[in-house]
């Protein structure tokens, strides 16, 4: 039977929901699943990821070091561990993928990043080319099976379960001291995370200018929606990196994505390819988003959003 | 201080990438092929550390066939001091990348290796950090500002959160993001120039590295294709036909 690691994503005290869609990914691929949660010692965020679907139990590692998850400091604790579990997966976010080829590297083995579909336990599609291609690969030996999960591509398992038990361990390893957390840089408002959102509303060249970029906000907070931006937004410095969606940015799914003023770069586009519904609002009826768009609205987004905010 | 940075030799990113019917790969005959990239703003980043006064030597090193050359003469044209082609014509998946860079940072000693962060072909993701890994240095990957300060450096990632600094001591491997910096454009008498660079090849098989276990690719396929669905005519059309939907 396979034996499977999922390892968990969080920041201040909270599960990040793509440490969920791994477990679904998890339970695809079938067999026992192990959620390794790193903390400093506080056992709240090993207790929701006890109360996943499908997690028959928890490995929680303390360790001092894991105040911030740095992966120079977290793949020496997870190697410690590995050893015993034929899969070891973690979310394809900037954690899993600054974290997994440096434990997969300590292992001697390779990995598959970006799971968008388990064929069987050892055989996954991944794309490839910014998703242009999709690829089939096989792990084709009987060693670990390393590899991150597309979020986009597996909706969350549910908090439904009794939480299992949880195993707590102190990680006692000595850790390397070159690699230090200075600051993180973020924004904290009160929308949806972007890449849990199940509505995001994206803003691009279209907008014109930075103040613009409140009509996209009205919208998002009548429909209680996240807030994303094109690669153009954020390249002329309307709003922070962290809002891109696409392919260098962020690819999501939510289930209504609607995207205001973006023409719908290939990058862009590979971004937002899993989400439900596309909508699309452009002055340009020759946009290429429209080539995707489930509902499009050639008109002028300056009038649609502050309409779409009085009548939402 | 002496620089490593990694150049992969990549379809050009401006192609339009098509699936082979036979479901082989993507077609690759006829055509244009480029520099990755991620690695191009890694060989800027790297020749302007070296024009700050801050790195002596830039080294840029590449991994593939003969045609490799092309893509290590274009980092000389921009500005790094000498090449390396560790010549194969064998496909190299990023672990085997990653003992091969190893292999060379033991010969060449740097302080910083600057790779960027994906391939645009693979989009494995996994060369920097696997490296960082096997040589047990720090990693700093998806940087878009790199400071350094004699024996650290300040790096500031991209991160899904916002932007991360860490403080990581040297050697270390740092990967490059798209916003770290714009490379510049080559000139002609900078390609004229760089054809009297050094540029050294070394086989693969006299490096004597062990194959590593790899990932077999089965087949590739086109991704389903999203259609286009209807246009309404006003803001209310829309609305009325998101509510039909029950999508608000």
């Amino acid at each position: 039977m396979n034996k499977i690691l999922v390892i968990a994503e969080h920041a201040n005290g909270v599960l990040n929901s793509s440490t969920a869609r791994a477990v679904a990914c998890a339970a695809a691929i079938g067999g026992e699943i192990t959620v390794a949660v790193l903390t400093t010692g506080s056992c709240d965020v090993a207790a929701q990821a006890a109360g996943l679907e499908g997690v028959v139990s928890v490995a929680e590692l303390t360790n001092p070091g894991n105040a911030q998850a740095l992966a120079a400091l977290q793949a020496p604790q997870l190697l410690e561990i590995s050893a015993g579990y034929t899969h070891v997966l973690a979310p394809n976010s900037t954690f899993g993928k600054d974290l997994m080829p440096r434990l997969a590297a300590l292992l001697d083995r390779p990995m598959v990043t970006d799971i968008m579909a388990v064929q069987d336990a050892r055989t996954f599609d991944r794309p490839v080319y910014a998703g242009n291609a999709i690829t089939t690969v096989q792990v084709d030996d009987d060693g670990l099976v390393l590899a991150t999960v597309r979020g986009a591509s597996w909706p969350p398992v549910v908090q439904t379960q009794a939480p299992v038990t949880v195993e707590c361990q102190t990680s006692d390893i000595d850790l390397p001291a070159h690699t230090r957390f200075v600051a993180l840089d973020g924004e904290q408002g009160d929308r949806p995370d972007l890449q849990a959102a199940e509505k995001v509303i994206s803003g691009g060249r279209g907008l014109g200018a930075a103040e613009h970029f409140a009509l996209v906000e009205a919208v998002a907070d009548k429909l209680g929606a996240a807030v994303g931006a094109s690669r153009a937004a954020v390249d002329s410095g309307w709003v922070p990196n962290d809002l891109q969606v696409g392919q260098t940015g962020k690819i999501i799914a939510p289930d209504l994505y609607i995207a205001a003023g973006i023409s719908g770069a290939i990058q862009h586009l590979a971004g937002i390819k899993d989400a439900g519904t596309i909508v699309a609002i452009n002055k340009d009826p020759d946009a290429p988003i429209f080539e995707v768009a489930d509902i499009g609205l050639v008109a002028d987004l300056h009038e649609v959003l502050p309409a779409l905010t009085e009548m939402l | 201080m002496k620089v490593l940075v990694g150049v992969k030799r990549v379809v050009d990113f401006n192609t339009r990438i098509q699936v082979k019917s036979d479901g082989s790969g993507v077609q690759t005959d006829g055509v244009k092929f480029s520099m990755n990239p991620f690695d191009e703003i890694a060989v800027e980043e790297a020749i302007r550390l070296k024009e700050a006064g801050l790195a002596t030597e830039v080294i840029a090193v590449s991994i593939g066939g003969d045609k490799n050359q092309d893509t290590l003469r274009s980092a000389l044209a921009m500005g790094a001091d000498s090449a390396l082609l560790v010549k194969t014509d064998d496909e190299i998946q990023p672990l085997m990348a990653a003992k091969i860079l190893k292999n060379l940072v033991e010969q060449q000693q740097p302080k910083l290796v600057l790779l960027g962060k994906q391939a645009i072909d693979d989009d494995a993701n996994q060369t920097p950090q696997m490296l960082a890994g096997l040589l047990g240095w720090p990693q700093a990957t998806f940087a878009s500002k790199l400071e350094i300060d004699g024996d650290t450096a300040a790096v500031t990632r991209e991160v899904d959160a916002g932007l991360e600094t860490l403080s990581v001591d040297l050697p270390a491997v740092v990967s490059s993001d798209l916003r770290l910096n714009e490379p510049r454009y080559i000139k002609l008498p900078d390609i004229m120039k760089a054809k009297r660079k050094p540029l050294e090849v070394i086989d693969l098989a006299d490096l004597n590295i062990a194959a590593s276990a790899s990932i077999a690719t089965l087949k590739t396929s086109a991704p389903p294709q999203r259609q286009a669905g209807i246009k309404v005519e006003s803001s209310e059309a829309l609305v009325a036909e998101l509510k039909a939907r029950n999508l608000v």
